[in-house]
């Protein structure tokens, strides 16, 4: 899902990073009070487990790769906000030392897998457990929101790759950036996510909320207003 | 003395941190089922040279910005003659070592810049 450089239009990655940068603005005044102190240690640690998370490439045999993000399980534990940052620094750090993603989609790529999968994923996951305690439904609700979100982020990356010959093609009808139009791009992207990686991403924060939930059930965001009226 | 809240959440911080350093040593996994399962790359990540062998020609602005960023380690990678799997395998877990621990170092910093909730 890291789109390189020279598959956007300037058209589509200027307006993105625009969208990226107002929203992550908006992710430091939240997080300045919404996060305590004492719990910035695990927003490192979140960024750097989103880094090698993404370093899994899993193969659908015969094909391409892909992996899970780690959005989910971020955005449900430390918040979406939080989320928008720490998985943005590890986006903004493979593509300046790794080369995976472009410059000049950093913006494109942290829109969609730091600014809409966190927040997919943490209103998915507030839908579904409805503030029910019950373990089952806890893993129920992560699952759906880490599958749910990925596999909603990458339509959304194949939509920004698919409107590419519409908007920017050569006069002899050549495409300049992305070669594939919606119609191939949309399942290409769609199916390989909801087949293999979305499943994976969503075991991942199931597993990993069911953790936090044992050991630091007071710590987890998406918990933090459930008792007051809201 | 530490309280008992603190001595569990430093106690939590540890666990995570060595399940973080696990997760690096294995990172190879994410080359070799690709290799096994003879998958290729991700779906809109190709090379310019790929692309010309998917569609029968480079698009001027993939062939004019693909190459913009020389990046240090390019695909988690350093390119040399040695292209074995063992190679490509230890330079994966160093790669993984280092950005996550960059990752880890610039997210801390920027936390402690911007966090005033001092709960």
């Amino acid at each position: 899902m890291h789109i390189p450089d020279g598959y956007l239009s300037p058209q589509t990655y200027i307006p993105l990073f625009g969208v990226f940068v107002s929203a992550a603005a908006i992710a430091v005044k939240k997080v300045k009070n919404e996060v305590y102190a004492r719990n910035i240690p695990y927003l490192g640690m979140a960024a750097a487990f989103s880094f090698i998370i993404m370093m899994f490439n899993l193969p659908i045999p015969g094909g391409t790769t892909g992996h899970a993000v780690g959005s989910a399980v971020i955005a449900i534990i430390f918040g979406p906000w939080a989320a928008l940052l720490a998985v943005s620094v590890a986006i903004i750090i493979q593509a300046l030392i790794f080369g995976d993603g472009g410059i000049t989609a950093i913006g494109a790529n942290c829109f969609n897998m730091a600014v809409f999968m966190p927040f997919t994923a943490y209103y998915i996951f507030k839908l579904f457990s409805k503030n029910n305690a019950r373990k089952s439904r806890m893993s129920f609700a992560s699952f759906i929101a880490g599958y749910l979100s990925l596999v909603l982020a990458a339509i959304l990356t194949a939509v920004e790759f698919g409107i590419q010959p519409l908007i920017a093609s050569a006069p002899d009808g050549k495409a300049l950036y992305c070669p594939y139009d919606l119609s191939i791009a949309v399942p290409a992207m769609a199916i390989e996510h909801m087949l293999l990686f979305g499943i994976v991403e969503g075991i991942i924060t199931a597993i990993i909320v069911n953790y936090f939930l044992k050991t630091e059930p007071t710590l987890i965001y998406a918990f933090r207003n459930r008792d007051k009226k809201e | 003395m530490l309280s008992e809240t603190e001595i569990k959440r430093n106690k939590l911080q540890k666990k995570i941190l060595v399940v973080l350093l696990i997760l690096c040593l294995i990172t190879p996994i994410g080359i070799m089922l690709p290799a096994y399962f003879n998958a290729g790359d991700a779906w809109g990540e190709w090379s310019a040279q790929t692309v010309k062998e998917l569609v029968g020609y480079v698009p001027a602005g993939l062939a004019k910005y693909s190459d913009i960023w020389k990046a240090p380690l390019p695909d988690y990678d350093v390119k040399n003659a040695d292209r074995s799997l063992i190679h490509k395998s230890g330079y994966y877990i160093v790669s993984g070592i280092a950005g996550s621990t960059i990752t880890y170092v610039v997210m801390l910093l920027i936390s402690k810049l911007i966090v005033r909730n001092g709960k």
